[in-house]
């Protein structure tokens, strides 16, 4: 139990001295807790023994989390008014991005499954990363943000309808038991989604008091409650997490994300440790080369995502620019997604791999975003002086 | 002048419109209430150069500076166009005999010949206080008319 003790302090305040790198430098702390989860794990300079258990459960708690405050996110109004109005543009998101991840997988022989699963972590991006971005070089005002925030919001949804589906897959569903799996997923999400449209207020009613303790423990208990219950009707725990997030809205939500965010950030922590503690440092050279040239393709693919949402918005090229590169940075979600393929039992060579591709686009997205302007810039100059 | 109105999902709501010479403007409302002032660039409409945040009181006060407050830089345009005519500020003190009493029993315009034109309080303005309206601590009030008049004012305001 001392050694629990002993263990659990010190990854926290490993976690905590890289937070204040990450701080320091203003960059997403992602990379740097998932450099911390390889050191600590199997074949990692510092292999933990006795607070494995803690940490797992700790890992679950934080992607329902993760999950529950993206919900908390927005309203319900806002993600059907984003359905109605960006559903071309994220579309072809989905399918730019999706696409190097799935072809990926099938040149590797790694089969069908590992197929969607990859696609998954090659498409997501970043939210977070992206909002610190947005915020940290003054784009919010821009006029191609919020083409690039309706992009998240439509990946975010996507998300919903997706690890339903990567979860039925992982579990080797047959054909009959797939599909089963799927519309008893799908009935849920209509059940909560009707409950958070059309009757939210009960849910807040349910919810709302003065004392914040109670809040805090009635959100809490609620979220890992559904997600427990989204869980257990195969339609996964971070799907239930989201949807009771879109179900509180309004000032509640506002409080909700007040009280739950520094356990979020806790717990969030805690699961990309664990992600790193299950990912064998010696797996990753032999998936560096191919994490790269997916990094490659995932900057083309969503600085061409970008580039269309913002045309779309009518912006010109700088704005499209900077709206692509916006977009670049792949971050929680991406290792949310190999971390359920992988403890599934999916293909083990997809936790390295994944871990590879976030490490290298959550620190190129950001400095890209950054080297959008000046390039933008410089190719005017070349232009203009080509042109005289 | 068309002000647009575009939402930012999970952020709130941004409002743009273009001055009469040409320059973009607009705010961001933050959904807990937080704003910031935009500035656009003065080529390219997409670019917003300038951003400041503003907590709620600063957005308060600036809406003020815009908006009602302005009473008090007409006052002091009045002010330089009459020869003759004073307008001054006098804080009601603490320790004033008129923290908790109202403007009719100051009597000041009977006694001094001087008036009072307004009340700012918390950064608000009361234009044309009536008689009932009663003083507090820290409430700042403009008073118009000739040099010795307004000092005399001052002086009741401070001491009775």
């Amino acid at each position: 139990m001392t050694g629990q003790l002993i263990e659990l302090g010190a990854i926290i305040l490993a976690l905590g001295l890289l937070g204040a790198v990450s701080v320091r430098f203003s960059i997403s702390p992602i990379p740097l807790y998932l450099l911390a989860g390889l050191a600590f794990g199997s074949g990692g300079i510092l292999p933990l023994t006795t607070s494995e258990e803690f940490v797992s459960l700790g890992a679950e708690v934080g992607v329902i989390l993760l999950l529950f405050t993206l919900g908390l996110e927005y309203t319900p109004d806002e993600l059907v008014a984003t359905l109605r109005t960006s559903a071309p543009v994220g579309l072809a998101d989905l399918a730019l991005n999706a696409a190097p991840g799935a072809i990926a997988a099938i040149l590797l022989g790694w089969g069908p499954v590992a197929a969607v699963a990859l696609a998954g972590v090659t498409c997501v991006t970043s939210s977070g990363i992206t909002a610190k971005v947005i915020g940290d070089l003054g784009w919010l005002g821009n006029r191609e943000t919020p083409a690039v925030l309706s992009v998240l919001v439509f990946e975010d949804l996507a998300m919903a309808a997706y690890l339903p589906i990567l979860t039925a897959l992982l579990a080797g569903a047959g054909l009959l038991g797939g599909t089963l799996t799927l519309l008893i997923a799908a009935g849920t999400i209509s059940v909560i989604l009707f409950v958070a449209l059309r009757h939210g207020t009960i849910v807040e009613r349910f919810v709302a008091s003065p004392s914040q303790e109670v809040l805090l423990l009635k959100v809490l208990g609620l979220t890992v409650l559904v997600a427990g219950l989204a869980q257990q009707l195969q339609v996964s725990a971070a799907v239930g997490a989201f949807l009771v997030g879109i179900a509180v809205s309004g000032p509640l939500a506002h409080d909700a994300r007040q009280l739950i965010a520094p356990l979020r950030d806790l717990f969030a922590a805690v699961f990309f440790v664990f992600f790193g503690l299950h990912t064998d440092p010696t797996e990753l050279p032999p998936v560096v080369g191919i994490a790269a040239l997916l990094a490659v393709a995932g900057i083309l693919t969503k600085s061409a995502t970008g580039w269309l949402a913002a045309r779309r918005a009518g912006v010109a090229a700088t704005g499209r620019l900077r709206a692509g590169t916006a977009l670049v940075p792949r971050g929680e979600f991406n290792i949310v997604i190999a971390g359920l393929a992988v403890t599934a039992g999916g293909d083990s060579r997809l936790g390295p791999l994944a871990a590879a591709y976030v490490l290298i686009l959550a620190v190129a997205g950001p400095l890209l975003a950054r080297a959008a302007e000046p390039f933008a810039h410089a190719v005017r100059m070349r232009r203009s002086t080509a042109g005289s | 002048m068309d002000v647009e109105r575009t939402a930012l999902p999970g952020i709130g709501l941004q409002h743009v419109f273009t001055t009469a010479k040409g320059r973009r403007i607009g705010a961001i409302s933050h959904r807990d209430g937080r704003r910031d002032l935009l500035v656009y660039d003065r080529v390219d409409p997409d670019t917003c150069v300038l951003t400041v945040p503003l907590t709620v009181e600063e957005a308060n006060a600036l809406a003020e500076l815009l908006g009602s407050a302005r009473i008090v830089e007409r006052l002091t345009e009045l002010h330089r166009q009459v020869e003759g005519l004073v307008s001054s500020q006098i804080p009601i003190a603490a320790g004033s005999p008129y923290d908790g009493r109202t403007l009719g029993d100051a009597q000041i315009r009977t006694r001094t010949g001087a008036s009072i034109v307004a009340v700012v309080r918390d950064g608000n303005v009361v234009a044309s206080p009536r008689p009932d309206f009663g003083f507090q601590a820290r409430d700042i009030v403009v008073v118009v008319g000739t040099a010795e008049g307004t000092a005399a004012a001052g002086d009741v305001l401070a001491t009775g």
